[in-house]
């Protein structure tokens, strides 16, 4: 082995110990709830929990319904950008970003300021309102990977000449966005669905204060009050992170669309 | 008049692209916008197509005035240099697109697409998708898709420009051929001269957004009215010649007083005139009874297959001569002295 490849490989093991080692450890305990010997109760019992089930379908829920109003308010926003107003692209790039750059706490109290029950649209008042209010605030949270997704997917196809052709034959709008734009940039609006859909499943802070019963405050609960069950999430909720990241890939590196494999 | 482009104008912030653009095309008839990239043929074509707004002047179809008419209500037809085939969509689906759009039925729409792939040549590819085409293919799918709805008018935007050399010739024909059997007027623009030459009934040269000269293929090629006509269709010689009497046509190049055909309109004794002459028009040897002949010495001579290309040098320039080439014929070497012989008929005095 040569000099350069031996340095190259200590800094790929370095780097592999420090992310894996607490993995491995964290995975090793969570298996250690019976005295003695390696066994997966700490799983069963997570899974037997009516609160791990409910929540887990709640946060489920809430994901689902933000990626589809998020692609609904992304897809044609982003289409319409590059089509007639391509000068407004750094500024709706600019507020796209801007949910990476406000804390979440802060857009929680703004949101508590301004949909609370004192004010002109309590959306707070009511528990479905406050589902509508977290929903809401995900889709802005989801944004800037959505954003980026769909318009590299956009960028991707001639959107122009797309469109004008359809428009020669006597196609509108929603025609074009739903059957020419829409299955051409699927794999892209799929992969910002996935990014999303890690993003709000384990989500702390907006369900927190809002008070829902979402994934994200019942693993701080558990967190907080067991030994061996939250290392067993822990280890739940990146299997879970890696799937999807895994399905960005397989989606991403997908063919063109309407190829048969 | 089918279609009528009335004292049409577009500017882009302050730039004018298409200047006092007028014309009328007859039902059937194939007109191609000749140009260099930027003289606002494809600006114009996009006009008729309404992708863009006239910023003064009208569009009639059929009478019916469309200047302001969106795209999708125009009935027109549309063939782009790039294809732009749905990708998702196969080709039976692409060509159906506009049928099912106009809300057309299934039976009627399946009998159509299958006479469009007939039409093309292609019927054994209805199920691809387009990825799964060569260019030459996408582009007669392109064409078909078009032409399915049964359009007022059909516009070819540069449709060959992406081809290769082989496939760019044979599509020419099909297009020509399709064009007259369906009898649909037609709009073609390239930069190509011998593709303008060749398919079309009359030809439009534009430059810098204004028409220089509008005639047949012959008129554009044989009578050039503007040098940049002259020089954008064909290899042609330019002199400059001074007016020895105009009622005559007669002119001066150097000391050599040379006859052009008829009356040189609007001008008078010994102002300068720019005048051209086809390389093709031009015969080595004397003079016939009523020609015009120029002396020169051979600088240069090129092979070029069918023909030998002799640079002559001439009092007052430089001129060429084609030469057709034939087995066992002599030509002459650099360093010879020559006559160069023509009819008046062939000597282009150009406007000033």
């Amino acid at each position: 082995m040569k000099r350069g490849h031996l340095g190259a490989w200590l800094a790929v093991a370095l780097g592999g110990i420090y992310f894996l080692a607490p993995l491995v450890a964290t995975f090793e305990f969570s298996l250690r709830m019976r005295r003695g010997e390696y066994s997966f109760d700490a799983y069963r019992v997570v899974f037997a929990s009516g609160n791990f089930q409910a929540s887990f379908l709640y946060s489920t829920i809430v994901a689902l319904v933000t990626i589809v109003v998020a692609a609904l308010i992304v897809v044609p926003a982003a289409y319409f950008v590059q089509l007639r107003l391509p000068r407004l692209r750094a500024i709706v790039e600019f507020i796209t970003l801007l949910p990476l750059v406000i804390p979440a706490i802060v857009l929680v109290f703004g949101f508590i300021r301004l949909y609370g029950s004192s004010s002109a649209l309590p959306l707070t008042a009511t528990s479905l309102g406050t589902d509508a209010l977290l929903t809401f605030g995900y889709v802005g949270l989801g944004l800037p990977y959505m954003y980026r997704s769909v318009d590299a997917g956009l960028r991707a196809i001639d959107v122009r000449t797309l469109t004008e052709a359809a428009e020669s034959q006597g196609a509108g709008a929603a025609t074009i966005l739903f059957h020419i734009i829409l299955p051409n940039i699927r794999s892209a609006i799929l992969s910002g669905a996935f990014l999303t859909f890690a993003i709000v499943i384990g989500e702390f802070t907006f369900a927190s204060l809002l008070d829902r019963p979402a994934f994200g405050p019942y693993l701080q609960l558990i967190g907080a009050s067991r030994a061996y069950e939250p290392a067993a999430l822990a280890v739940m909720a990146f299997a879970l992170t890696w799937a999807c990241l895994g399905l960005i890939q397989l989606v991403g590196g997908a063919p063109a669309p309407g190829v048969r494999r | 008049m089918f279609l009528a482009l009335t004292g049409i104008r577009k500017t882009f912030g302050a730039e004018a692209v298409v200047k006092d653009f007028n014309l009328k095309v007859e039902r059937g008839e194939l007109v191609t916008f000749l140009g260099p990239s930027g003289c606002g043929k494809t600006t114009t074509l996009r006009m008729i197509a309404g992708f863009e707004t006239p910023t003064e002047g009208s569009i009639r179809i059929d009478g019916r005035d469309v200047t302001h008419l969106s795209a999708r209500r125009r009935a027109i037809g549309m063939v782009f240099q790039a294809y732009a085939l749905f990708p998702n969509m196969t080709v039976e689906r692409n060509i159906a697109f506009g049928l099912k759009v106009a809300g057309k039925p299934a039976a009627e729409i399946n009998a159509r697409v299958d006479e469009m792939l007939t039409l093309i040549k292609l019927p054994d590819l209805a199920g691809r998708f387009p990825h799964q085409l060569s260019g030459g293919q996408q582009q007669r799918v392109s064409l078909a898709r078009a032409l399915a709805p049964s359009p007022q008018i059909l516009l070819l935007d540069e449709p060959l420009s992406a081809l290769d050399a082989r496939i760019r010739a044979g599509l020419r024909e099909d297009i020509r051929a399709l064009q007259q059997k369906l009898g649909i007027t037609t709009i073609f623009v390239t930069h190509d001269q011998e593709e303008a030459l060749s398919i079309s009934d009359r030809i439009v040269v534009m430059n810098e957004g204004a028409i220089e000269q509008i005639g047949s293929p012959g008129d554009i090629y044989n009578r050039p009215r503007t040098r940049f006509v002259a020089s954008f269709v064909g290899t042609l010689n330019t002199l400059q010649g001074v007016v020895v009497d105009p009622a005559e046509g007669t002119i001066r190049v150097g000391q050599t007083i040379l006859r052009a055909q008829g009356v040189i309109e609007g001008t008078k004794t010994g102002e300068t005139r720019a005048l051209a002459l086809r390389p093709e028009a031009l015969r080595l040897g004397p003079p016939a009874e009523g020609d015009n002949a120029l002396t020169g010495v051979i600088e240069d001579a090129t092979f070029l297959g069918a023909i030998r290309r002799l640079r002559v040098r001439i009092d007052g320039g430089a001129i060429l001569v084609d030469a057709f080439n034939s087995n066992g014929a002599s030509f002459p070497e650099p360093g010879d002295e020559v006559k160069v012989s023509f009819s008046p008929n062939d000597l282009i005095v150009l406007d000033p």
